[in-house]
């Protein structure tokens, strides 16, 4: 059976952690076997707890000549049996993306946390949230791709352990697009006493790359059990041959490679509702801007005003339906970002009420209060 | 020498090399010297990046093969040795590859001295884009991007690797089949970062481009460019781009 449950790592029950304690804790939860970094400010303190805990859990750490090297270290260990994650930040997702158009054409599975700081370029070490159509569109080729937004320390826990069974259920790198604000938040973190994983499905003899459906996620038996395995990111057929001349071939592995996302929306995205029942204005947010709206709503409440938040746990595949849905039923939507502008596209593409923006991109989180004034703006 | 190599390539798979390609022989040598150590072919991984080079185990050799992006075949051997430390990891790859784009994978792997084995298919040029110049082209030879000539030194990949820190380095031709099989047993034998590169005609491509008419004559420019350890006068400086020392150059 591919999921298998699992007793906990740690002691059940309450932790304090940081954000960036509760992705190493997550990752040790999720029996991650592999982890290559490089040191990128925000997310340093993940590789430094790593360094400590991988050795006493037995699973392998390195610490890479970059973020290049680390990602792609993690697609080799991926194949050679071990569940692989790497983290970083902004300048370092850049590097990453070949790897990651890598692990998507392979159907390697690769867990890769972003902790977002303020871009473009080195920018600042501050909290950003620009990288979050990179994880939908930042490689070459164009290939739907899964994006968690976790908006606590809870949540880099449970949504952590979350992207490891979603990587190895559908193959493919999924990414964690945490904030900077988030990394280093300290919370009360549950743990419990069991786990919940997806297990690799090995089933030795039938083609590693070929389904028997066109969304199809097939087998993956790894190196060193005498598969013999083809693995190329070039073109290729069931077998793992090259076929980088055949058109064929490439439109039944890359409609595959999309069908096997873009036809499981529904079992991968998730968003969760509050004060949405009367709402006729709603929030659309995510990260931690989604802890700064879900403050606005409780505070317009109390003053008679029907605002409510949908938050996207997901963000890719994104949960069209659900805000589709909530748009003919509200007057309006605003959309806080902090970047000048990302994620309000794709809800456009969906919304058939008003949306208004709420853009700030200067290193520090939106607050409460301005998102209070947008939302009065609107109800005035 | 065995002749059993031919037994180790892939049911189906026909030779993609240009007729007189070194890499042709690189890859027989390869799978001799892994019939003449018994290796366990289902214990064994080989990695490649992207160029000529790469297609010598992928598609070709029979074995768990992982086709890696350009230049990073390194770190995805490192990763696949760290987490399932029984395989036996060999990168296959090319001099553009390996020592142009990748080579800080390359230093930085000797450095850490993982245990893996460092196969370079050198050709001197990039062979499957046309021919251009790359970090081990002689000076002097003509390429696409070095119309007048080439007028960087080369690198001296053995003696690089070394300095990095690698176990075991060595330099031979593909024509001198004995000594490259025996390097190639021995690298895969030692436990910490070996490295060989192949000096592996082009004829297709650089030979085209350097006027050397046929695959006989890009065979003997090869021949003329290299010098035997031991018929070198100390101390050797193949960074005249003229001369590439054959031979083993194990760290002492």
């Amino acid at each position: 059976m591919p999921w298998r449950r699992v007793r906990s790592v740690l002691e059940p029950g309450r932790h304090y952690f940081s954000g960036a304690d509760a992705t190493v804790e997550a990752a040790v939860a999720a029996r991650c076997g592999y982890f290559a970094g490089y040191p990128i400010t925000p997310t340093t303190e993940v590789l430094e707890r790593i360094a400590v805990r991988f050795p006493e859990v037995g699973a392998a750490f390195i610490q890479m000549e970059d973020e290049i090297g680390s990602v792609c270290s993690c697609i080799g260990a991926s194949w050679a049996g071990a569940k692989a994650m790497t983290v970083t930040s902004g300048p370092g997702f850049s590097l990453m993306q070949e790897g990651i158009s890598h692990a998507i054409m392979t159907e390697a599975p690769l867990v890769v946390v972003d902790g977002q700081r303020a871009g473009p370029s080195t920018g600042q070490v501050l909290v950003g949230g620009g990288d979050v159509m990179q994880a939908r569109w930042g490689m070459h080729g164009g290939m739907p791709t899964i994006a968690l937004a976790p908006w606590s320390v809870q949540e880099m826990y449970d949504g952590t352990i979350r992207a490891f069974s979603l990587a190895e259920r559908y193959r493919t790198p999924v990414m964690v697009m945490a904030e900077a604000a988030t990394m280093h938040l300290r919370e009360i973190v549950e743990v419990a006493p069991e786990v919940d994983l997806y297990e690799r499905d090995k089933a030795p003899g039938l083609p590693p790359f070929g389904a028997d459906s066109p969304d199809g996620v097939p087998p993956m038996p790894g190196f060193g059990e005498g598969e013999k395995l083809l693995v190329t990111a070039s073109t290729h057929d069931a077998r793992g041959f090259r076929r980088t001349e055949d058109a064929h071939t490439h439109r039944t592995l890359t409609a595959r490679l999309f069908n096997k996302i873009m036809m499981h929306v529904s079992e991968i995205a998730e968003v969760e509702e509050h004060y949405l029942e009367d709402a006729e204005t709603a929030f659309v947010a995510y990260g931690f801007t989604a802890r700064s709206a879900l403050a606005a709503v409780e505070e317009l409440r109390r003053s008679g005003l029907k605002v409510g938040l949908l938050r996207l746990k997901t963000l890719w595949p994104f949960p069209k339906d659900e805000v589709g849905r909530l748009s003919e039923r509200i007057n309006t939507m605003i959309v806080p970002e902090m970047n000048l502008g990302q994620m309000i596209h794709v809800v456009a593409e969906v919304a058939r009420c008003k949306l208004l923006p709420h853009q700030q991109m200067d290193g520090t989180v939106i607050y409460p209060a301005s998102l209070i004034d947008t939302a009065r703006s609107v109800v005035a | 020498m065995s002749a059993d190599w031919r037994r180790y390539l892939r049911p189906g798979v026909t030779l993609p090399f240009c007729p007189g390609c070194g890499h042709r022989l690189l890859l027989r040598h390869l799978l001799t010297a892994i019939d003449d150590m018994g290796m366990d072919i289902d214990q064994m991984l080989f990695v490649s990046g992207i160029g000529c080079g790469g297609w010598i185990p992928s598609p070709c050799i029979n074995a768990d093969t992982l086709h890696c992006l350009h230049g990073r075949a390194v770190p995805f051997a490192v990763g696949a040795k760290l987490a399932n430390p029984a395989l036996t990891t060999v990168v296959v790859s090319g001099d553009g590859d390996l020592a142009d784009i990748g080579g800080n994978h390359l230093i930085h792997a000797a450095r850490r001295n993982y245990d893996i084995t460092v196969i370079c298919a050198n050709n001197m040029n990039y062979g499957m884009t046309g021919g251009q110049v790359c970090s081990t082209t002689p000076v002097g030879a003509t390429t696409h991007t070095t119309p007048d000539g080439n007028t960087f030194n080369p690198f001296d990949l053995c003696a690089l690797v070394r300095a990095a820190g690698a176990q075991y380095a060595a330099r031979y031709l593909v024509t001198q089949g004995p000594e490259l099989v025996g390097a190639i047993r021995r690298a895969i034998g030692i436990k910490g970062f070996s490295f060989v590169e192949a000096v592996s005609p082009c004829p297709t491509q650089f030979g085209r481009q350097n006027h050397l008419d046929g695959v006989k004559e890009a065979y003997a420019y090869v021949e003329a460019l290299t010098i035997g350890k031991a018929a070198c006068r100390e101390p050797a400086s193949p960074l005249d781009g003229r001369l590439l020392v054959t031979g083993e150059f194990a760290n002492e």
